[in-house]
């Protein structure tokens, strides 16, 4: 664009080396992205393990045996539907709406814990039938895959508590609202594992 | 586009900038539960051929995580988004690399292992 150009539509362009700093909004969020991103590379991991070791059943009990799908089902429809509470939230720390905000992520939290409350039924259930993780590579690798997520929920859940006192006491100020933009992103990316959770785990069990 | 907006970038995530949040989270959710029951129903189905159900259950779990991205995340490749889409692009290629590469060693390391049986017949 001319300066001529730029007199007549009023837009200056100014050079990627001159435009300074982005915002803390934007690098706070994109900071948090990448480590984000870095936990997907460790359920990569995990995943990578499950899906190797998932015939080493040892003589014990195999996928296939062992999962409920009417469970999963229930456990990914809670998961899912505190995903878009969590997005209503989000945008209610937009509009600085405090009834708005408790209303959908105390729905969030509950719904979390209805996760939650499931998978350790899941869990405790198969421990009891002999099925623990120390029975067979299969059972360690599940265990770990799938109580990593678990662990992510419950720190999740843990911040959400942390963040509905700040904005309590605090109010709606950039920092709070950042935590809450950051939170949002965490929630999400979850429900994002959880996906290949429950497709390579769940429902492709042999 | 205005320029300004291009010059800071954005954070992943919903924007104030958007008109449509409720919207995009309510197309989302709906895209989300077809694709979960579809998954759901071909992992149970006998009318899709068996060998080909493993491909089609990826599939569905790769444009399930890809709405999530787009409606939830609301990541896309606008100009204003270049450092986070290039970030996504890095983390799919690290885990893809991570989990064909480890599932590809491991069938190799299997395929050219003598069997248990074997070991044990050499060492008596």
């Amino acid at each position: 664009m001319s300066a001529g150009e730029e007199v007549l539509t009023g837009v200056s362009v100014v050079p990627l080396s001159l435009r300074g700093p982005a915002p803390v909004r934007v690098v706070a969020g994109f900071g948090f992205w990448l480590f984000l991103l870095s936990d997907i590379i460790i359920f990569a991991a995990l995943f990578a393990a499950y899906a190797v070791l998932s015939g080493s059943t040892a003589g014990g009990p195999s996928a296939a045996e062992l999962f409920d799908k009417r469970h999963v089902f229930l456990e990914t429809l809670c998961l899912l539907a505190s995903s878009v509470t969590c997005g209503f939230g989000t945008l209610a720390v937009y509009r600085s709406d405090a009834r708005a905000l408790l209303l959908w992520m105390g729905m969030t939290f509950l719904l979390g814990v209805c996760f939650l409350t499931m998978e350790g039924r899941e869990f405790a259930s198969m421990v009891a039938a002999g099925a623990g993780p120390s029975h067979s590579a299969f059972l360690s690798a599940f265990f770990t895959l799938v109580g990593t997520h678990g662990l992510h929920v419950s720190l999740g859940l843990l911040w959400l508590i942390v963040m509905l006192l700040q904005v309590t006491t605090l109010g709606f100020r950039p920092m709070v609202a950042r935590r809450f933009f950051c939170f949002g992103l965490f929630w999400h990316a979850l429900d994002i594992v959880w996906i290949g959770v429950f497709t390579i785990v769940y429902l492709g069990a042999k | 586009m205005d320029m300004q907006v291009e010059a800071e970038g954005r954070a992943p995530g919903v924007d104030p900038r958007d008109r449509h949040g409720a919207r995009s989270y309510l197309i989302g959710l709906a895209y989300a539960v077809t694709l979960t029951l579809a998954s759901f129903w071909a992992a149970s189905t006998s009318l899709v051929y068996a060998p080909a159900v493993p491909v089609l259950l990826a599939t569905l779990a790769v444009a399930q995580m890809g709405v999530h991205v787009a409606f939830f995340l609301h990541i896309s490749s606008a100009p204003d988004q270049a450092n986070n889409f290039l970030a996504l692009a890095f983390g799919v290629f690290v885990t893809a690399l991570i989990v064909f590469g480890s599932l590809m060693i491991m069938a190799n390391l299997d395929h050219h292992m003598m069997s248990m049986d074997e070991l044990m017949r050499m060492q008596r």
